[in-house]
């Protein structure tokens, strides 16, 4: 059959044309994922200390697009402009971090991340502007003393008990009672009622005595990136990006692995013929009587949980169906006139399976490698979400694994489930759209 | 007679298979079973020592009883004959042999319901769940779908074909056990109708258990029917396209038979042999395929047990879950293989 014609009828197929776009889009998301986002980031997937900025179970942003009360979004502002002011007595650096507060619900717990290189005892003040003007003191408090200059880090939490007791000792602010109010609920509260007051919040971070401040603000949220936290303050969207190159990867290396092994494996056990077709098709029987699944299952607990040995263990079970179907392909190929002259012309065999029997195959191929990349992917993504999966490479289905461990169908987390198994859906629904097509071309079979 | 030299060569085949299996599983896991079994040796010898308080009483010391448990332990050992290294062809055998005889020894980790670390215990009380579980569902399935793929097939291009074969196509790319994580959020989470946890929890001798178990199966048999009858329908419709273009199909429908009874009775007695060995594939094949799902729906049977023991790295159930589930499906593949060289006469021809 005619390549060209193959190109020509599957560009009238419109379901294999959509499979082509989506894989398209895959490819563009996999390119995107690798450029943008670090590896160091993903490598750090299962690492909980490169996480602790990020919101607890966050839902996606978008959440707050159809739903009529906004949710807070969580906000990690890092300041990169410290101002520093001389008076007559000594430096004073000021760090500034503006949020505009337009929600329905109060901020979750807020959290000062700073940095300082000083030597004798700066004083640390931090202070909040209000929309409507009033400025409340949240904090003064000493650096521990030191003769030389050194480097001090530490961090703040909004649930510091002083923070409290300075913002009790303004409640003149407020018209109600303040006592039983947590630190964020007085500074976001409107000054007359328990409400929160909407608008910009400059939150002003000054150390006299010290010329060096470096700073993060960290307003706590329930809201966060596209795709949402997990429990463990993951970043969803890092994790369904890095997923989509390595669920294709482990797809077409698995398809093109076992496709091409059943191939060579199929056309020559039929070219030969005889005992050696008998044998080597009884050991194909033997492998396709194992249950795959129990087995892939001992495979990965025995031996260990890389990626590129689970790609090999998948291989072994993918060549069967297609060493059958190319064995009988080739068994009517070489009744073909054209081989006998090869034979006659006295080729070896390998030369006439590769030459002359292989090529003939290739469109069949082609199919069933598009045809294999879903179960291949589904498979990985069972025995990932199992628990089995290669804890340097997260996948879909360790997402889907931890999200399962965690009992997020049963709490309701759906942004920790839906995404996932989406993606794994799409990326199969690409390859059979495309298998399809091609299949109804290549196969005399389906073709009416 | 050709067809009982098929049967036989299959018998063979299949035999062949299930010894391969157990050589494979007793490879790969043969040094951690030797540690396992080690340990084991070992605590019975030492609790069997110490219980026996005559003999402990006779000892001036505690290192002079720590010496006599560890002659005793390495004497067992050599009894038992585990001093051979695990891959001695005598130990392999003997672990084979074993597996083959439905001797599993005693659990790691996991215990039956009743308490028993009999690895042979915990599966008989697991496995009759799965069977309930699945095969409920796949007789649904493959009533639903039959029906479905006959009407389908028969009328290929219609409306009704097109809708089946694009939810086969796309219900086939989705995993079932993630449709069950959505499932348990939309009606354990979102409705609050069914359980989360399909394990009944009442005690198994309660009157009410059978009840409460069909009530807590309901989700994930919902589940397994909307995945898997999408496929079998597409299958059907298959099998029944072609006949469908056969002679005395069309012959029927010129003389004026009706169409119901040209497709349920004449074109689907005549596709029963693919569909019949498709059936007895996937009675076996949802046993294994169950144990993700089971594992989503905490549901009480085999395939939780595999999960628990791979969490748990409880080798011995491990070993024996493989080997029933490869019994069960090699048993499964000459059954439909008998009823494929029955059913249809060409096999029979050679």
């Amino acid at each position: 059959m005619d390549y060209s014609e193959i190109k020509s009828s599957f560009a009238k197929s419109r379901t294999g044309l959509i499979g082509l776009g989506i894989l398209a889009c895959l490819v563009i998301a996999s390119i995107f994922a690798i450029i943008a986002i670090p590896v160091e980031t993903y490598k750090n997937w299962n690492n909980p200390a490169s996480w602790t900025e990020f919101p607890k179970s966050a839902q996606p942003i978008w959440v707050n697009w159809v739903s009529v009360k906004k949710i807070p979004e969580h906000v990690i502002l890092d300041s990169h402009e410290t101002v520093i002011i001389q008076n007559n007595v000594e430096k004073i650096a000021v760090q500034k971090f503006g949020v505009d507060y337009s929600y329905d619900y109060f901020p979750g717990e807020f959290l000062l991340d700073y940095k300082t290189e000083y030597s004798g005892s700066p004083v640390l003040h931090i202070s909040v502007t209000r929309p409507d003007g009033v400025t409340l003191k949240l904090l003064s408090s000493s650096l521990p003393h030191s003769e030389h200059l050194t480097v001090y880090s530490d961090k703040i939490f909004s649930t510091n008990e002083s923070i409290r007791k300075n913002l009790r000792l303004q409640k003149d602010v407020f018209s109600f009672p303040v006592q039983t109010k947590t630190a964020k609920e007085m500074i976001f509260a409107k000054s007359d009622n328990i409400e929160v007051l909407k608008g910009r919040y400059e939150f002003v971070v000054t150390l006299e005595g010290a010329e060096k401040l470096d700073s993060k603000f960290i307003l706590g949220g329930k809201v966060f990136g596209i795709a949402g936290t997990d429990e463990l303050r993951r970043d969803l969207a890092i994790g369904l990006l890095w997923g989509t190159p390595v669920a294709l990867f482990i797809g077409i290396v698995v398809a093109i692995g076992s496709v091409i092994s059943g191939l060579i494996f199929g056309v020559y056990s039929g070219y030969k013929g005889g005992l050696t077709d008998e044998s080597m098709m009884r050991f194909n029987d033997v492998i396709y009587a194992l249950p795959a699944l129990p087995f892939l299952i001992i495979l990965s607990v025995t031996t260990s949980n890389s990626v590129f040995l689970m790609i090999g263990f998948l291989m072994i079970f993918g060549w069967v169906g297609i060493a059958k179907v190319s064995r009988s392909m080739a068994l009517q190929i070489k009744t073909r006139q054209f081989v006998d002259a090869a034979k006659i012309m006295g080729q070896k065999d390998m030369k006439i399976i590769f030459r002359h029997i292989i090529p003939q195959i290739i469109p069949y191929a082609l199919a069933s490698i598009a045809i294999s990349v879903p179960a291949a992917i589904t498979t990985e993504a069972g025995l990932s979400f199992l628990g089995l999966g290669d804890p340097t490479f997260p996948t879909w289905g360790q997402i889907l694994h931890d999200a399962q461990s965690h009992g997020a169908a049963a709490r309701g987390l759906w942004w920790w489930i839906v995404p996932p198994g989406i993606m794994v859906a799409i990326t199969g629904l690409a390859f059979v759209f495309i298998g399809n097509a091609l299949e109804s071309k290549v196969n005399p079979k389906l073709r009416r | 007679m050709g067809l009982w030299k098929y049967f036989l060569k299959r018998g063979l085949v299949l035999f062949g298979v299930l010894m391969a299996t157990l050589l494979l599983t007793v490879l790969l896991v043969g040094s951690n079973m030797d540690a396992i079994l080690k340990k084991g040796v070992a605590i019975d010898v030492r609790t069997q020592i110490i219980e026996n308080k005559k003999l402990v009483a006779g000892f001036a010391n505690p290192n002079e009883l720590n010496s006599y448990i560890t002659n005793q332990i390495e004497e067992r050992i050599k009894v038992l004959g585990l001093d051979e290294p695990w891959y001695s062809p005598n130990r392999i055998g003997l672990a084979m042999y074993k597996i083959l005889v439905l001797d599993f020894g005693h659990s790691a980790f996991l215990t039956s319901d009743s308490g028993s670390t009999l690895v042979g215990d915990i599966i008989l009380e697991k496995l009759p769940r799965t069977i309930l579980l699945f095969t409920t569902a796949t007789i649904i399935i493959s009533t639903v779908g039959i029906f479905v793929g006959a009407m389908s097939g028969s009328k290929i291009g219609s409306k009704t074909d097109k809708i089946t074969s694009s939810f086969a196509i796309i219900s086939s790319s989705f995993p079932v056990w993630w449709i069950g994580l959505l499932m348990i959020f939309t009606f354990a989470f979102w409705y609050n109708i069914f359980p989360a946890r399909a394990t009944p929890l009442i005690p198994s001798t309660d009157s009410g258990y059978l009840v409460s178990l069909i009530y807590h199966m309901t989700l994930p048999i919902i589940t397994i029917v909307m995945i898997g009858f999408g496929t079998w329908a597409y299958l059907v419709r298959n099998f029944m396209a072609g006949i469908m273009q056969e002679d005395f199909i069309l012959v029927k429908k010129i003389i004026g038979v009706k169409q119901r009874k040209v497709i349920f009775g004449s074109a689907l007695k005549n596709a029963a042999p693919p569909i019949i060995t498709v059936l007895a594939l996937s009675l076996s094949g949802s046993l294994g395929g169950a144990i993700i799902t089971e594992a989503v729906f905490d549901w009480p049977g085999m395939g939780r047990l595999y999960f628990e023991a791979i969490t748990l790295m409880d080798l011995p159930v491990i070993i024996g879950a493989t080997y029933v589930l490869t019994v069960f499906f090699l048993i499964s593949i000459f059954v439909s293989d008998l009823l494929y060289g029955y059913l249809d006469p060409r096999i029979k021809t050679g």
